[in-house]
């Protein structure tokens, strides 16, 4: 073990992971924060706080973390290498350890052309691969990035990262999740999967590498609301693959019922990945429907969630 | 080279209304090729601004001229005559040549009618396009001969990030991915395995991050 955060207790403990997100508010909203946080209390292992995802100003990631924290639950601090440099983020790290958050996911982030700000500049001094390393660097050697011993306890974080096997160049996707690997990420979670083939294909890559080995994968899953989202999703989110099929069945049904098709969709997905050699678990991103995460834990089976 | 592109003519009019007579100075290198700061576009912008400040009832006197280089202070020298004789001067210049002028020409308001935009190489007949940052240290050796820097929207060095999709960045079809011509290249040069060699952080000192830099050749200086 090498660090005393949950995911990483569960995810060696050898059962299958369940971590979720919460999206900070828009505002100085700690109530909303709290509010998300019940959703997912006993549900999962870890709640991923997000970083001004999709580019748009909230709560940072590093105070609604602490709110998360003070709930009992274990956050998992999202960073992007966006919105600042590596003075900014190491700070961020130590400060969040200081504050008792141990897991942690490295991202590049969405572009500002997407969010509120499109007139900021996107800072990335460093990227992905590199705050992996940095963390690591922090954690194993005690060391800043410019070199520098850090004082005190090393901030024992669970290093986490993003991997998107829909994205282009398809040939690419395992090389850069080895990258990651080698620079230093524990556990990679990965883009929502709606094209489950893909994914499996991806994994014979991951596979033949031995990576599943060197690293926990959690494999990323969303519920659709409606034929809307879906067809949202399809054609306007940057590297998510639905296939026309999810979007056909979503369409035959009832306007009604369609909440309830999206869940059995995502609960059908996760029973199948669950026999895929080397998927470590299953981070459930319910974007804005938080609620509906413990239900789906139930009925996929993953609860209750291990006390390790 | 350094591409530049106009400025509206309006902001140009703000600039030049106070004053009696003028001087349009263009420059004959890379604004040249790029057609926006020429001899020929000065041409072209004496006579607009002629017009549109005769419409307001504005007459100035616009006196053109283009220097070889206007980021060179020998070619700069040569126009003390010219300068002499008008109240301001809008040059076509890139930033460079501005400030070369402003340095040289203490009391006289020098007024900018282009936009520098970028190092760029041109893509196709009145196409240019980004290539190169100047970060100081160059890594095309490593990234197959395109610049990962200059070329990617997240200035990404490891790889291609989530968005990239048949080729293009995730903020625009009309923008190539970085990482899938590196890819691409990497291929054709057999240098697959390259890629998973980890580029570790960037020291930024070298493009800038310690400040405006400066070339000293000592064989050279004077």
């Amino acid at each position: 073990m090498k660090t005393e955060s949950n995911l990483e207790k569960v995810l060696n403990a050898g059962h299958l992971a369940v971590t979720s997100e919460c999206g900070p508010p828009r505002g100085a909203l700690p109530e909303e924060v709290v509010k998300k946080s019940k959703y997912l209390e006993g549900v999962v292992d870890a709640v991923n706080i997000t970083d001004n995802q999709t580019a748009m100003v909230r709560m940072s990631s590093f105070a609604a973390s602490v709110i998360t924290k003070q709930q009992g639950l274990h956050p998992l601090l999202q960073m992007v290498t966006r919105d600042r440099n590596r003075l900014a983020m190491q700070a961020d790290i130590i400060g969040a350890y200081s504050l008792g958050i141990d897991t942690m996911l490295c991202l590049s982030g969405d572009h500002t052309k997407f969010g509120d700000h499109p007139m900021a500049a996107n800072v990335h001094d460093i990227d992905s691969v590199q705050l992996i390393q940095m963390v690591k660097q922090m954690r194993d050697e005690g060391k800043f990035q410019g070199g520098a011993d850090l004082k005190g306890d090393p901030p024992k974080m669970f290093i986490g990262a993003a991997a998107n096997p829909f994205a282009d160049p398809f040939e690419l996707r395992v090389m850069r999740l080895a990258k990651k690997i080698n620079a230093g990420a524990d556990f990679i979670q990965t883009q929502c999967i709606f094209n489950v083939d893909k994914f499996e294909k991806w994994m014979e890559g991951v596979r033949a590498r031995r990576l599943h080995e060197k690293c926990y994968i959690l494999a990323g899953i969303t519920p659709i609301k409606s034929v809307g989202a879906a067809k949202f999703m399809q054609n306007r989110v940057p590297g998510m693959e639905v296939p026309q099929e999810i979007v056909d069945r979503m369409a035959a049904t009832p306007k009604e019922e369609q909440p309830e098709e999206g869940i059995k969709i995502c609960v059908e997905a996760i029973e199948r990945l669950k026999n895929v050699e080397g998927v470590a678990g299953f981070h459930i991103m319910a974007i804005e429907w938080e609620e509906k995460v413990e239900e789906i834990v139930k009925r996929a089976g993953l609860y209750p969630r291990p006390q390790v | 080279m350094i591409t530049a592109e106009r400025k509206p003519l309006e902001e140009l009019i703000e600039y030049v209304k106070p004053y009696k007579r003028i001087l349009l100075l263009g420059c004959n290198e890379c604004v040249t090729v790029c057609a926006a700061g020429g001899r020929k576009e000065v041409g072209l912008l004496a006579s607009g601004l002629q017009m549109a400040l005769l419409k307001s009832g504005i007459s100035i006197d616009i006196r053109q001229h283009t220097l070889e280089r206007q980021c060179d202070p020998e070619y700069v020298e040569e126009i003390v005559s010219m300068i002499a004789g008008v109240d301001a001067v809008v040059s076509m210049a890139c930033g460079c040549g501005v400030q070369q002028l402003a340095m040289r020409y203490k009391d006289k308001p020098i007024f900018p009618a282009v936009n520098t935009k970028f190092m760029g190489a041109s893509e196709r007949q009145g196409v240019w396009a980004e290539r190169c940052q100047g970060c100081g240290n160059c890594l095309l050796g490593e990234t197959g001969g395109i610049c990962p820097i200059a070329r990617c929207a997240k200035q990404l060095m490891n790889g291609p990030c989530g968005g990239s999709a048949g080729g293009h960045c995730e903020i625009s079809e009309d923008v190539d991915c970085a990482w899938q011509l590196i890819w691409d290249r990497l291929k054709a040069l057999g240098k697959e395995e390259s890629f998973v060699e980890i580029t570790p952080a960037k020291d930024w000192r070298s493009g800038g991050g310690s400040g405006p830099r400066k070339i000293i050749r000592e064989d050279l200086a004077e």
